[in-house]
């Protein structure tokens, strides 16, 4: 049990330091309130609002971070890869190649779907 | 493990992997990789003429496959311990890919599917790709890696590859189930409350696999086994990982209380989905369910099995008693498919010597095929009743449909007793291979419950029997669309297969003992 003490004291201190710091704030920090520290925040652009009665709003930001999740799996796996490719031998190389091609089909299917391109 | 530490600094030795034992896996998960590149480049009017023969041929060729490693007697763990290659998993393996070829035989891109997902419910644009035809076509490949998913699922000899499974079974359905082409919003709804507490219950599952591996040191489910034997002190993150894993499968299988998702997913999803997600996804939970609890925790069993008692019986009843006041047949079929699992349940606690488990696991199998082809026949006939607004899914407006086609109600009302479980049906069979196996292993009373809640639940299917048969039929009520070949045919095969396992079991009911002889490889 002693073992999960450094655990048990981190996880306290670091609970500690959050409400101090959260609690603390609004005594200490000044107080200039805006429009755009009012808005909702939204990845730094300016929210847009939805169309009246519902329609389509772009979803570019999640193709994006899709792709994104995409090609951080890959590189998960290639990095390890690459550390030791050579005491892998043939079978990691063909399983790469393999891991490879299937993540360049997400891709392609990206690409013909036209979630490369902006407009 | 071992292996790799044995090994001199420098080298890794490369890992084995029988391909062959893995191929109708490989083939599922090929064949949906292939559809996606055809969704990348074929045509938009070629596309489904190219996916639905790649989806029927794959799921064939994955069955055959699959029949020719039971006949070779292979018995193996393959991948590094990572899939099971045994009896039971290749008879659920059979099942599933049998489940999921009638399944996709319902798909129906025009008439079951959204014509573009992504357009809101009641737009300028969701009307305007309806007026140009748009089908999405996606509906193919997402559903065969969930097949894939399934089949992972069941097999899986590691709680990495079986949540590996899960999520690859399940993520896919998350998508599925919002595609309805009528009622979006409601089949929108049950995407989110499926995917929500989907989330959660793996979350559930992935926590109660660390624990458990805090616990043995190793997430292969035989040396959890060993480690039962071996390792103390460390109970607690036995006892609340086993019971966090727990959580994780009792949800896929919709087992009481984890029930709340099903009647509200059933009924939200497209109609072909339904009835994949109760027939395969049900069939590859209780194969997890079984190889969590009976390989992994089999030493265990003085202690889960009081809970699962309790989960059993809550189930049943669960099931039995709510569904009498559904008024929507499909959500009913999700209560009736609650109470199945109930059912289905008290197999897997009538554990105890090999003889023993040899009987409840066979009947277990045997229950899983005979409850699969029925719950695929009912969804099918459930897709065929359809008014102006798309499936009639109101039982008021099934009033004196045996008036109007006595053919389509008579096969329903087969269904429905098979539900029940009357003699010369494959439910009846089903039910009697499980409750024996209870009975011998010592769990009467669950039996005693098990039958009582089977009364409940004869109740309410022989109500919807009445109100088809003995009421008369309103003047607008919904016409049957017999156009579509494959849903006439997996109608017909789903009744044959509900008749001749009712009346001449005995084949299945051998295949099932052959399947469960050897129990789990470990």
């Amino acid at each position: 049990m002693e073992l999960y003490a450094p655990i048990l004291v981190l996880g306290l201190l670091a609970a500690g330091f959050a409400i101090f710091s959260v609690g603390i704030a609004p005594f200490t920090g000044p107080k200039r309130w805006n429009r755009a520290k009012l808005d909702a925040y939204e990845c730094g652009i300016e929210p847009t609002r939805q169309p009246v009665g519902g329609g389509r709003f772009p979803l570019k930001y999640m193709i994006t971070a899709m792709l994104f999740i995409v090609f951080d799996i890959e590189i998960i796996f290639l990095y390890p890869w690459a550390v030791a490719f050579d005491q892998l031998g043939v079978f990691g190389l063909v399983e790469m190649v393999l891991f490879i091609l299937t993540v360049l089909v997400a891709y392609t299917y990206v690409w013909r779907r036209k979630g490369l391109d902006w407009d | 493990m071992s292996t790799l530490l044995a090994a001199p600094p420098g080298t890794i030795p490369a890992p084995t992997i029988e391909y062959t034992q893995l191929a109708p896996m490989m083939l599922v998960f090929g064949a949906a990789i292939v559809g996606v590149l055809v969704e990348a480049f074929a045509p938009r009017h070629l596309r489904s003429a190219v996916h639905v023969p790649l989806t029927l041929l794959s799921l064939a060729g994955a069955f055959a496959l699959t029949i020719l490693l039971a006949v070779d007697g292979t018995r193996n763990v393959a991948a590094m311990g990572a899939v099971a290659v045994d009896g039971p998993s290749l008879f659920i393996h059979g099942t599933i890919l049998v489940l999921a070829f009638v399944s996709v035989l319902l798909f129906n891109e025009r008439l079951q599917f959204v014509s573009q997902a992504a357009s809101v419910p009641g737009s300028t644009e969701e009307e305007d790709s309806l007026e140009e035809g748009a089908v999405q076509t996606e509906v193919y490949p997402l559903a065969l890696f969930a097949i894939g998913g399934m089949l992972l699922f069941s097999a899986a000899n590691d709680l990495l590859a079986m949540f590996v499974g899960l999520e690859v079974m399940s993520l896919p359905l998350y998508l599925l189930c919002g595609l309805a082409r009528r009622r979006r919003l409601l089949s929108q709804e049950a995407a989110v409350k499926y995917f929500l507490l989907g989330a959660f219950s793996s979350a559930f599952f992935l926590y109660g696999m660390a624990l458990i591996y805090g616990f043995a040191g190793s997430v292969d489910l035989a040396k959890i086994n060993d480690a039962l034997g071996s390792a103390s002190g460390r109970d607690t993150l036995l006892y609340v990982g086993a019971a966090l894993l727990g959580v994780g499968l009792l949800f896929k299988i919709g087992a009481a209380p984890f029930q709340a998702w099903k009647p509200d997913v059933y009924q939200g999803a497209p109609t072909p989905i339904t009835a994949l997600m109760a027939s395969g996804t049900l069939v590859a939970a209780f194969g997890a369910v079984l190889r969590v609890f009976w390989v992994a925790l089999g030493n265990l069993d003085w202690d889960w099995r009081p809970v699962m008692w309790g989960v059993a019986i809550l189930t049943m009843v669960v099931g039995a008693i709510l569904a009498i006041t559904q008024t929507d047949i499909k959500r009913m079929l999700a209560y009736s498919s609650i109470a199945h699992a109930g059912f289905l349940l008290t197999g897997v606690i009538a554990t105890g010597g090999p003889a023993q488990n040899e009987e409840a696991l066979s009947g277990i199998l045997f229950y899983l095929v005979a409850y699969g082809f029925t719950t695929v026949g009912a969804f099918a006939v459930v897709t065929m009743v359809r008014d102006a607004g798309g499936e009639a899914g109101h039982l008021s407006r099934w009033a004196g449909l045996g008036k109007r086609s006595p053919l389509l109600a008579g096969v329903f009302a087969f269904f429905l007793l098979a539900f029940a479980g009357i003699p010369l049906t494959s439910g009846f069979f089903g039910k009697y291979a499980v409750f024996a196996a209870a009975v011998s292993g010592g769990a009467t009373p669950l039996v005693i419950v098990g039958v009582v809640s089977s009364a409940i639940a004869a109740f309410f299917y022989v109500r919807v029997i009445v109100l088809m048969f003995f009421s008369d039929p309103a003047p607008d009520g919904p016409t049957v669309d017999v156009s579509s070949m494959g849903t006439a045919a997996v109608v017909a095969v789903a009744a044959a297969a509900t008749v001749v396992l009712g009346v001449l079991p005995q084949p299945v009911l051998d295949l099932a003992d052959a399947a469960a002889h050897s129990l789990f490889v470990r």
